[in-house]
This record gives structure tokens, sequence and C-alpha cells, in this order.
């Protein structure tokens, strides 16, 4: 029982998440400066500055509201939740809408399947994503099957999976875990995870009201930190579209939910560098947005992931494969990729262990050094590129197609080997 | 040890408490007279004066309170915990691990076919409905294994020796009624109208068969019977159940659930996970253990250390009963009885019903390398569930020599004619291969189809071919 009583404390009052600083992000597209507590659009809508979990709280009274047949349940929600997401809710919808389970994972998501299979929205909350592998069988082998394996007879779309995910600055081994990765192989599920409060609000109603059952993996260092106007209305945000957060011609970052923030710090700085980043939101992991992040790596020739989760077999090596299959010819570097390390999430080594700016700052400058001498090729003519003095494809004959890759180190020997020798981390 | 308990007591308000104390019930016998199956079988068992032991409240935290009757201790006080109040005692007395008793098995007809209590009449109709549906189980069964061995299908899995389980059960149900199987009650979706072309499609993974051949034969499901898609996987429905429970009460409903799984069953994760949620929550479910004492080759013995399965419920606050599995009529009175528990009371019911799995776990089974063969044959010859069921209606004058052997062949040809059917179906469409996985196939699974067509075109002679595309 000690151990689920620390599973409690210390995150709800918490302030050791300040580590990444105490400043707000800008985690939306539409750069709204209104310092305005609460403004009203063109739209007519009504936006009020909030953090991530009354976002949150605000898509599940919508939810509950607009659907007598939703419920959201989990351990100590009836509360309002450790992280009072679920704060209000039970007062407004009543304990047989809005309630605590046991402390069971695989029970609540199991139950959560069969409310949902009678045709309910079933929202329950996995305190922490670090504790939904008890799960994970019911997830991978119910929820994801249950549609295909009866011929499309049953299906349990309505089952929301919601979980605070990933560093929080204090919180070790069992309350940092990044565990997407794991059930983007799994057909049958959705992956969703956002960046901050708007998509937040848009994106988990969403996955509430899609006819699949979905994950969804709330950044947790987020809940209080992240600060931004959001819509007070109902509004919903297309799943499996990622979205272009910061246009840029040189390299292509990609990332998804908290991640974000520090990448986005990491293009700032290299703008001053003059390398000029695209900064892509993923927002749906599975099934994701292969076509956006290809236009955009074919226009850079870069690319760059980046996640919390450790790199071995983390979802950024899905995305360097599916970016090797479609745009090979017109990379013009190895695919970078910045993530945690392949280590248990440590304590006090949580600063070393990120993925943070610096990191990502020196991928971004090493990976467009190690292809510069073919910028020009990528924007001009091939023929001019061969005869630029430091084109490492200079002594190559006249190739069909654009270009080769450029390998940083190969000299005039071209070979398309993108990624073998490059380093993870750098 | 008295001493303290009694400083104990002083940290704890003891208002009010004195004046409930002559509530308490005082009866604590220390040794249990056996019970009969009757008493058992009473509607009014659960709440008479029966051993502490036996009686099963319906706790709730918040209302723990209202129940003093439950409480003994040797003082006069209580102590006030979250969970409810609790009595002193100054005796350091472990629970026994087990009562000196087992759990007896309830039961209607002895094994001449004999009532030996009172029960709930069942028609003329209803019995012979019941028996020749038990008939057509085992007559399927013993078929379908056959098409097996010949090869003609890949699997199959028997329910001989558990016909009344199946059948008895789904007799004392309404059709309203949420069935989650495990993979051994296929009896109950032919109570319920799936015809014998329905499961030799199933089997033959053909065209027709509604699992769109993406399942092992036996993975039978219908969603207009109410029926959920069975899945290999052991006692994961039980949550499910939980969760279809608490639908149907919040629609209040006149229906509950019912979810079936083995004595293996029980040892899983959710096993516990299921009973504990239907407890807390008080839905309308009811837990089917067949307890067939294997689990594959694992015997009872290697899989629990407690009286069975059905000493459990009281663990988590819910009521249970231990049936005969091979008495079509205690099954159906005991069924019928939870049901109506269940959805009248909004409570779970946990029903242990004692069986023996005669045939072998699979047909990728061979029992007879880890259990004695005779031990088999007894329980096919002396405790054959239709065979008593028969003597019953037979004893009635409601069944004769005659419409059982007629009975036995017109059925032998139905399965053969299902069979044979079966196999000229086509396979389904490959393009089903992609279906389903989601409500529309995003984009990664259009480009896998169309890959895997372009392979086809390509390498037709490499593929099976009796799958249209």
């Amino acid at each position: 029982m000690a151990s689920d009583v620390t599973r409690r404390i210390g995150i709800v009052g918490g302030t050791a998440w300040r580590w990444r600083g105490a400043r707000r992000m800008s985690t939306s597209t539409s750069t709204s400066t209104s310092s305005a507590a609460k403004t009203k659009s063109s739209s007519g809508s009504t936006k009020k500055e909030v953090n991530l979990f009354t976002a949150i709280n605000q898509a599940l009274h919508i939810a509950l509201d607009t659907d007598p047949r939703a419920y959201v349940f989990g351990e100590d929600v009836s509360f309002g939740g450790v992280f009072r997401c679920t704060i209000g809710l039970a007062e407004r919808f009543g304990k047989n809408r809005v309630f605590n389970t046991p402390l069971c994972e695989q029970g609540i998501v199991g139950f959560a399947i069969g409310l949902a299979a009678m045709g309910n929205r079933a929202i329950s909350e996995i305190q922490f994503a670090d504790y939904i592998y008890p799960a994970f069988d019911q997830i991978v082998n119910e929820a994801a099957k249950f549609r295909y394996r009866s011929g499309n007879q049953f299906n349990c779309g309505g089952l929301t999976i919601r979980a605070p995910y990933g560093a929080v600055g204090h919180g070790g081994h069992y309350h940092s875990q990044s565990p997407e990765a794991f059930f983007c192989h799994v057909p049958g599920v959705k992956v969703v995870i956002p960046r901050g409060p708007q998509q937040a609000k848009g994106l988990l109603l969403s996955c509430i009201r899609d006819p699949n059952p979905t994950l969804f993996f709330e950044p947790k260092s987020l809940y209080r930190l992240a600060v931004e106007e959001v819509p007070e209305n109902d509004y919903m945000l297309p799943l499996s579209l990622a979205e272009v957060i910061r246009e840029g011609r040189d390299i292509t970052l990609v990332g998804w939910g908290a991640q974000l923030s520090a990448m986005e710090e990491a293009c700032k700085e290299a703008e001053k560098d003059g390398i000029s980043c695209e900064l892509i939101d993923l927002r749906t992991l599975l099934p994701w947005d292969k076509e956006t992040v290809e236009a955009s790596v074919k226009k850079t020739g870069r690319l760059l992931v980046s996640h919390e989760a450790p790199v071995t077999g983390g979802f950024g090596a899905e995305i360097a494969a599916s970016v090797a299959e479609r745009c090979f010819l017109r990379l013009e570097a190895p695919v970078a990729r910045i993530c945690g390390l392949d280590t248990p999430f440590p304590l006090v080594f949580e600063p070393f262990y990120l993925p943070n700016k610096n990191k990502i700052l020196d991928a971004i400058k090493s990976t467009v050094k190690s292809s510069r001498s073919c910028v020009f090729a990528r924007q001009q003519n091939i023929w001019l590129a061969l005869m630029h003095p430091f084109c490492p494809h200079k002594q190559k004959q006249p190739v069909t197609g654009l270009i080769e890759s450029g390998r940083p180190d190969s000299g005039p020997t071209v070979q398309p080997a993108p990624s073998a020798d490059h380093p993870v981390q750098q | 040890m008295a001493a303290l308990a009694k400083s104990r007591t002083l940290i704890y308000n003891l208002n009010s408490k004195l004046g409930s104390l002559g509530m308490l019930n005082r009866l604590t016998r220390r040794h249990f007279p056996s019970l009969t199956p009757q008493i058992l079988a009473s509607s009014d068992f659960h709440y008479n004066n029966s051993p502490n032991l036996f009686v099963s409240r319906h706790f709730e935290s918040t209302k723990a309170q209202t129940h003093p009757g439950s409480l003994h201790g040797d003082d006069d006080q209580l102590l006030d915990f979250p969970g409810g109040k609790v009595g002193i005692t100054s005796q350091m007395r472990f629970i026994s691990e087990t009562n000196d008793w087992r759990v007896p098995c309830y039961r209607v007809l002895d094994d001449d076919g004999q009532p030996i209590g009172e029960f709930v009449e069942v028609d003329e109709e209803t019995a012979l409905k019941m028996y020749t549906n038990m008939v057509t189980l085992q007559v399927m069964d013993t078929l379908f294994y056959e098409a097996q061995r010949q090869g003609r299908i890949s699997f199959y899995v028997t329910t001989i020796g558990e016909e009344a389980i199946n059948i008895a059960s789904a007799a004392a149900l309404s059709m309203d009624d949420i069935i989650f199987p495990q993979y051994r009650e296929a009896g109950v979706l032919l109570w319920r109208g799936f015809t014998l072309q329905e499961f030799a499609n199933q089997c033959f993974s053909n065209e027709a068969d509604y699992g769109k051949g993406r399942q092992m034969p036996v993975h039978y499901g219908s969603r207009k019977l109410n029926y959920i898609t069975i899945a290999s996987t052991v006692a994961t429905q039980l949550p499910h159940a939980v969760g279809a429970a608490y639908s149907l009460k919040m629609d209040k409903k006149d229906a509950c659930v019912i979810t079936y799984f083995g004595d293996g069953g029980t040892s899983t994760g959710d096993f516990h996970a299921a009973v504990n949620f239907a407890a807390v929550m008080e839905t309308p479910v009811i837990f089917f253990c067949r307890n067939n004492g294997w689990a594959i080759s694992t015997p009872i013995s290697d899989q629990l250390r407690s009286d069975g399965v059905v000493v459990r419920g009281q663990g988590y606050g819910i009521q249970s009963i231990r049936v005969d599995g091979n008495d079509a009529l205690a099954i159906y009175n005991a069924v019928g009885a939870a049901r109506k528990m269940a959805i009248l009371e909004e409570r779970p019911i946990l029903i242990e019903a004692m069986t023996y799995r005669v045939g072998h776990h699979t047909t990728s089974d061979d029992s007879t390398r880890y259990r004695p063969v005779a031990e088999i044959e007894w329980w096919r010859n002396s405790r054959d569930p239709i065979t008593k069921f028969r003597k019953w209606i037979e004893g009635n004058r409601w069944w004769n020599d005659e419409e059982e052997s007629q009975l036995r062949i017109s059925t032998r040809n139905n399965v053969l004619e299902a069979i044979q059917a079966a196999e000229k179906l086509k396979k389904p469409p490959v393009a089903e291969l992609f279906t389903d996985v989601y409500d529309v196939l995003p984009p990664n699974l259009l480009e896998q189809r169309k890959s895997l067509m372009e392979t086809l075109k390509k390498h037709p002679e490499e593929y099976p071919q009796d799958f249209p595309l």
C-alpha cells in the first residue's frame, strides 16, 4: 500500500516542475498576445486564458453535458482527480456518471470496454501513464481487437483512456514515463497527445467522440504551467492530422506533447544562427499523418525527431523509417533522433536524461552543417551543385535524380547510408 | 492485547456506539451444522439466521454501519474505521484458511433423475427444448470434432460433459440478457437460436462467418443474439461483463449480464478485478464458473487452495452458490434465482458449477497424457448430464426411446448437411483483411491493401486460390 500512497503525494500541489522555467508557453499557432483574461474572437466564441488541466476539465464537462451516455471514472476521480482534471464533474453530473473505481487498472479499462461495448462513451482515467501496464492486455488484446474480431458486430469505439505522461521534474521511475510507443504498435487503437490547453480540449473531445478506442496522453508537466486562450465553446480538432506550428526551410522537426516546447525553443535559437526550422506537432501518433511530415521533409531535406521516451524502439524510429522510405532521395543529412536515453527514467538525473533544448539545438546545427554543401544544390541546380568545390557529390557522375543523400564524412564516394554512422545523441 | 485494545478504544469516539450493541448478533457458532442442499436452495437461505460465515451481506463502506448485526467481539465496544465499525477482541485469533466443511453442492435431481427437493417447475415444452438442445450440442460437438480430425477444420473445442451448464443456464435467462462467454459455451448460443449452419460457417471460416474468417473455429459471436464475440484470452471478458452490466443498470433495463469462465480463469487478475468492481459498483452480473477440474492439464489442486471458487464470493462481498453442474434443473433454478437477485437487488452473483471436462481441452490436446482414461470414462458414463436429464423427462412421460432415436438421427443429418454446405462456400474476400481495424481504413491500411493487391496480381499462384479479392 505504501506505493499507492506515494503515487498520490507530491504531484497535486507539486512545484518541482518549475525546473523547466516558470514561463508561459506559446502552444498554439495563433500567436495571440492578448493579456486580457477573456476575449471574444471574430467568430463570436468566448475565449479565456486557462491552463491545461482546466481545458481538459472543460472538455469533460462538455462531453458529459452533450451525451447522456458519457461516463467518467478512474482512481480518485470523484473528488476531482489528483491533477484536478475531473473537478466539479461528480457534483454536476452525479456519482452514477462520474465515479471512483477500485485501484486496479486492468479493471478500469476492462470495465470501460464493456461499458463502451453497450454504446456508451466510457472516459476512463489511468492516474499515471506509468501505471497503464496492468491494463496493457485489456488495451492490446481486447479493446484494439474488439471490432475486428467480431467482424464489426461489436465495437468499443466509445472508449477513451486518459493518462498523464512524461517528465515532471521529480517523478522518478514511476511518475515520468512516456509509454506511447508501446501502443503505437497496436492496430485498432488511436494514440493522441496534445501540446497545450487549446489543443487538449479539442483533441480530447475528438477522442471521446471518435468511433474507435483512443488513448489520450496528457503532458502532466503542463497541467498548470501551460496557459493559453481556450475557446469556452464545444469544439473538436481533427485526429490523424499533424499541424505545422512553425514554418521553415532548412530542417523539419517532428515531436508531440510537452517536448514541443523544448523543440520550439531550439528552433528560436537556431534562427539566430540563420537556420530556418519547420516544427510539426504530430498530435495523433496512431494512425499518423505521414503526408504532412513527408511534404515538409521534401521541402527541407532534413529531419529531426524528438521525444522523451527512450530512443530505441521509440516512435521516432517509425517516423525516421517512414521518411527514409518516402523521402530518401530528398534527404540531405541523416535523420537525427534526439530522445530520452535508453535507461529507466532517473530521478536526480532527469536534466541529463531529457532531450532538452541544447541537445536539440546541437543536433539541428550538426544536421544542417553536415549537408550544407548541398543546400545550394537543392535550391538551385544539380549541375551548379556538382561544380561547387565543397559539394560531396562533385566528383560523381551526373545523376538522374535530384541529388543523392549527402553523407557528411564520405568525401567523394557517395553511398546512401543516411544514418548508420550518425550519433543518436549529440 | 486486551489492555492495548482497550487503550486504543479511547482514541475513537465511542459516543452512541453502546446504544447499538443490543443489535449485535451474539450468536456466533463455533460448530456449523452441515447444510443440506434444500437449505441452500431455499430462497431465503441468504437471509436466515445461518452461521455468520454464510451471511454475505451487501456491504458498502458508507452503509456498513447500518449492519451492526454483523459485528462480533468479546467486548461491548466498537472501533470506527473508514470501512465501518468493527468490534474488538482480546483474543489473538487468526481466521482459519478454510472452513472445516466444504460448501455443499445444490442439486435438484439425484443420479436417477429423481427430484430430491423443491424446485421451480419446468414445463414440458421448456424441458424438451432443453433436452433436445443438449443432445444437439453433443451431436454437433462429436461431428465437428471428427471434422477437425479429418482435417476439414483447423481446430475445435467441445463442451462434452458440460451440456447441462450450457443449455440450462441459457434457458434460465432472457434474450435481453447479455452473454460474455469464454469458449466452452456454444450451447448458450445454440439455445438462443444460432443455427447449425451458422456454427459451421464460423468453424469453416467462410464468407458467411460473421467474424469474416479472422478468428479460430469456435470463436462465435452474434449481435442479434446478444452473445459477445468469443476471444481466446482467458477471463478477460469478466471486466467487460461488469461494464456492460453497469450500463444495463443505468438504463434501468430488466436484464442482466452473465459471463462464463473456467476454474483456471479464476486465477487471473481479471477475475479479481471484475468481481471486486462488480461488488463495489453493485452491477447486475452473474459470474458463472464452470469448475470442470482441469485448466488444460492443470488440475484444480494446482490452481487454488480455497474450497473451490464459491467461497471467494464472500471475500469480495457478493453472494455465491455452488451447484451440481451436471444437474440441468439445479442450474436452471440457480441461474433463474441469481438473475432475479441480480436485477432486482442490483448485485452481482457468483455461481460455481461443479463438473468435469469429459472432452480434451481442445483438438490440440490429448488429455489421456495427464489423467486416467478410467476417470474420463466414469464421468462420461456415470455422470453424464444428458442421461440424467433424460431420466427425469422420461419419468414425466415426456420422452421415449423412439423420439430419442429420431432426434439423434435427424440432428446428425442436420449437422452433416451444415458442414457440407459450409465447406462449399467461398472464403471471405481478401479486402476484409483490412476492414474493421478502425471504423474506416486509415491511409496506412489503404496503402498496404494496394500493395498487397499488386502482389497478388503479380504472384497469384503463391497464394490460396479460394479467396475472392
